[in-house]
């Protein structure tokens, strides 16, 4: 083995053209980016406030902006396989080799999922929860640094594959015999398990910290049944990250250790059973779609309340229905392989178990429209998209409980009818949550709106575009259409597909939209500016402080009263007209920054590649930089800073001088 | 404000009963511990994983030797012991270091490292010798789960001797401040939980496994 291990010019695709321009291209715009922050002198402000930042609030912007940004790749991989699909018909080959269409769809879904949809999910649950919960920050602001920073080092592997490479042919969950070495003997697959191995601890950190953080600190009087459905839903999700990542973390390093060191967990010979990789992965796999639709739901309860201008419906009854499906979606993983043959009794449990799950997730639907139901609805941008979740949701939930059903499941298994339902729910449910809090949390994060007119093109055409991109599949899986095709024999299947490709160019139209309507209200936030910190009239802890929070969220930790913390305290201000007495301000004792979290992840960066092609002297000089930088980080002195309580008197001063004219403004309107 | 949690699920809307919970945030020395546990669960959560891919392959023997003629009551009985008295050891560092006693806390965490190295080395034997006779974990896939699981164990006390070593340097470095002890605390559930793995492999794959 060489000094480089596998790696060599053969690496980099010069014979390629479609990976080798993207690379340029890609290189040249992060390159162009990081001139233009370093011109403007904004890279000691980046350090500063984001790159080393503890804060929950940052943490969670850099998330969302990793999502955003995976986000955009994501969708290139899903047009290419859609032009794919439409061009490569009857004698047409299209302009998608085998090797490298394989690529791709194995790159869309796991780049959707674990660095789209999770990092999204994460990165709302860290700029709200702390916020709602009326407290400072995370129990662990630094491991929550770490978090986001594995999470990016996995995001960077992933890409790299791009450039030195290549990335997994097969599928995204890289299912046995097919991942094994004696298959795919090239990095793809390392690249694939490596990069979700570093982003997992990641996600698994960020489990422990909110699951400790919503059980052990919220504010006073905040008991468990006043928490906002939204920490409720980020409370199940963080205990199913905890349940279920460990798993995948053991079943990736089976295989990984099946293909590095000749182990015969999944292989073909040595008694090695490949189904047993299926399970695990679901074991895993199951609860991950819920990780990604309790939030969901969570956003959509506030959403449906603050627009509804009526406290949610049924909360108790939502909180066990997030909770009933907590504990069910550990007990239904064997549906997604009706078809190994584990025989009529097996499936009919794991069936009627999926179907279960149909009820707690009605009642949620039931809820939401009832607390529409006599409000005052406001059919702002967050509100359409909960119409929108509602109508497309129902759908795509149906068309589960009919893939629930063993004996149907066998005939449209891995087809494209698999693939309308699950987009369905993930588009219609996560994605949707995803578009409806960003402009929901949005002015909290920066303190302006963003506009409206151009935010309601963006959902017409997440909604069109979707329909159009997914119904035909439902109809194209009944005729027998299988997922992942390259070529399509069947001429008669082209107008269905073009239809879909049509859908997918117009959800792109919105996701260009989406960037426009950004630009467009940077430039005129002036007239936007969320000046009274409550933009929406909300009910929940956030909308108490100032647009943008304060470093620290809360001068005072809020006391709570009241099942809607905010609501029942503004209420009262307006009838009394008058804020509550100004409390005894203190110093507030706040984490200091630090930059473990970015070279912890450069090191495991560093140690993933190296890994990846077989570069032992450098993986281990990886690891020995790991352990070296939390050694020094454990030998720090100073942990917390003293923000003097003359700026937290003058801060809060600020804002109830605010808050009084916002007041008087109100009570003369009522 | 009152603080009965009594009439939890009773209450609704605008009611001063606030239910179970209201307490306000924690402090650290209730929250590090707590968090550390779920981490500690989270890894039981992942070494169940193992047990259930072991008791899926135990007879996928491929033709190779099955467990019967592969393991020693004898060695494992020795290592059961090594570990447990480190573990036992390790509680009276805590002690000693509750009371601030630089001394024995050093020397007990030092003999909580031995056992613990006495452990490994004994594992490492029984893994070298069993590669030796041709049993290596490629041989089948009952020996690729095997080696992976107990060896996940030995990769565990592994770094856990690593934290132990830079603990004690800790101590000494630093004396017993607050946040060194909640970090003691942290390595001593480490350590024990290690424990609980430990007496289910010697439960299930042990014991079991030499069964006449």
């Amino acid at each position: 083995m060489s000094f480089f291990g596998r790696l060599s010019w053969n690496a980099i695709p010069f014979h390629e053209p479609i990976p080798l321009i993207t690379s340029l291209v890609v290189i040249l715009a992060v390159a162009a980016i990081a001139i233009w922050v370093w011109r403007n002198g904004w890279w000691p402000y980046l350090w500063r406030e984001y790159i080393t930042s503890p804060d929950h609030k940052r943490i969670g912007i850099m998330y969302i902006v990793l999502g955003l940004v995976m986000l955009v790749r994501g969708f290139a991989d899903a047009i290419m396989m859609r032009l794919q699909q439409s061009l490569a018909i009857g004698a047409s080959q299209g302009y998608l080799p085998p090797e490298h269409y394989n690529q791709i769809f194995s790159a869309h879904g796991t780049i959707m999922i674990f660095f789209v949809a999770m990092p999204l999910v994460i990165g709302f649950m860290n700029f709200v929860v702390p916020l709602q919960l009326g407290v400072r920050d995370v129990a662990f602001p630094t491991m929550n640094n770490v978090s986001f920073w594995l999470t990016a080092s996995g995001a960077l592997l992933v890409n790299l594959s791009l450039f030195l490479g290549e990335f997994a042919r097969t599928g995204w969950l890289a299912f046995p015999p097919l991942s094994e070495k004696a298959f795919s003997p090239g990095v793809g697959v390392d690249y694939y398990l490596v990069a979700l191995q570093i982003s997992g601890v990641g996600t698994l950190l960020t489990g422990v910290n909110f699951v400790t953080t919503i059980l052990k600190i919220r504010a006073p009087g905040m008991s468990y049944l006043r928490m906002p459905v939204f920490c409720w839903t980020a409370l199940a999700s963080n205990l199913l990250i905890i349940a279920a990542f460990p798993v995948l973390t053991a079943t990736l390093a089976l295989l990984m250790l099946d293909r590095y060191l000749g182990f015969h967990f999944f292989t073909n010979d040595g008694g090695g059973n490949s189904m047993l990789y299926m399970n695990l992965i679901w074991v895993w796999g199951h609860p991950e779609v819920y990780i990604l639709i309790l939030p969901a739901f969570g956003i959509y309860s506030e959403v449906a309340a603050t627009f509804s201008g009526k406290p949610l419906f049924g909360y108790r009854s939502m909180v066990f229905a997030t909770l009933a499906i907590c504990i069910i979606s550990f007990c239904v993983w064997l549906h997604h392989f009706f078809t190994m043959g584990a025989g009529a009794d097996v499936n009919a449990v794991f069936g009627i178990a999926s179907m279960i799950i149909a009820i707690p997730t009605g009642v949620k639907i039931f809820n939401w429209l009832f607390t529409m139901y006599g409000g005052r609805v406001r059919f702002s941008v967050p509100m359409h998209y909960l119409i929108g979740f509602m109508l497309t949701f129902v759908i795509g939930g149906l068309t589960g409980v009919l893939l629930a059903i063993p004996p149907v499941d066998f005939i449209v298994h891995n087809s494209l009818f698999l693939i309308a339902h699950f987009h369905q729910v993930i588009i219609g449910g996560v994605v949707f949550a995803i578009m409806a809090a960003y402009t929901y949390w949005f002015p909290k994060a920066f303190g302006f709106t963003l506009d409206e007119r151009l935010g309601k093109a963006v959902f017409w055409c997440w909604f069109i575009g979707f329909h159009l991109a997914f119904m035909p599949l439902y109809v194209l899986g009944f005729w027998g259409a299988t997922r992942r095709l390259q070529h399509i024999n069947d001429p008669s299947w082209a107008p269905l597909l073009n239809i879909a490709l049509l859908g997918a160019v117009i959800i792109g139209l919105g996701i260009v939209l989406t960037v426009v309507q950004l630009l467009y209200s940077i430039r005129t936030r002036d007239r936007r500016r969320d000046v009274s910190g409550d933009p929406w009239d909300g009910r929940t802890l956030e909308w108490l402080t100032l647009s943008p929070p304060p470093h620290y969220n809360f001068a005072v930790l809020p006391d709570v009263h009241g099942e809607e913390a905010y609501w029942t305290r503004k209420q009262t201000a307006i009838k009394e007209e008058k804020l509550i007495p100004e409390p005894d301000y203190q110093p507030i004792e706040m984490p200091v920054n630090t930059p473990t979290g970015v070279i912890v992840a450069f090191f495991a960066s560093v140690c993933g590649f190296a890994i990846i092609w077989y570069i032992w002297w450098l993986a281990i000089l990886g690891l020995i930089g790991a352990f070296a930088i939390f050694v020094w980080y454990a030998w720090r002195d100073e942990h917390e800073h003293i923000i003097p309580v003359e700026e937290v008197r003058a801060n809060a001063r600020e804002r109830r001088r605010i808050r009084m004219e916002h007041l008087h403004t109100v009570s003369q309107s009522t | 404000m009152t603080t009965e949690a009594a009439t939890i699920g009773l209450t609704h809307g605008g009611s001063e009963d606030t239910g179970l919970g209201n307490r306000g945030p924690e402090s650290k020395s209730i929250v590090v511990p707590y968090g550390f546990w779920l981490f500690v669960l989270s890894d039981i959560v992942l070494f169940s994983a193992l047990f259930a891919t072991y008791a899926a392959l135990v007879r996928a023997t491929d033709g190779g030797p099955t467990t019967n003629q592969l393991f020693d009551r004898n060695l494992v009985a020795i290592e059961t012991v090594a570990l447990l008295l480190s573990s036992f050891v390790c509680g009276l560092a805590i002690i000693f270091a509750k009371r601030a006693n630089m001394l024995w806390t050093q020397v007990w965490l030092l003999v909580t490292g031995l056992f613990g190295a006495i452990f490994l080395f004994i594992e490492l034997y029984e893994f070298s010798k069993m590669i030796g006779e041709g049993a290596g974990p490629q041989r089948s896939a009952f020996l690729s789960a095997f080696f992976t699981l107990v060896g996940c164990h030995g990769l565990h006390v592994t770094c856990g001797l690593l934290w132990l070593g830079t603990m004690m340097a800790q101590v000494w470095a630093k004396g017993f401040q607050q946040h060194i002890l909640r970090r003691l605390l942290c390595f001593s559930i480490f350590w024990h939980a290690l424990d609980i793995i430990w007496v289910a492999i010697f439960t299930i794959v042990y014991l079991i496994g030499t069964l006449p």
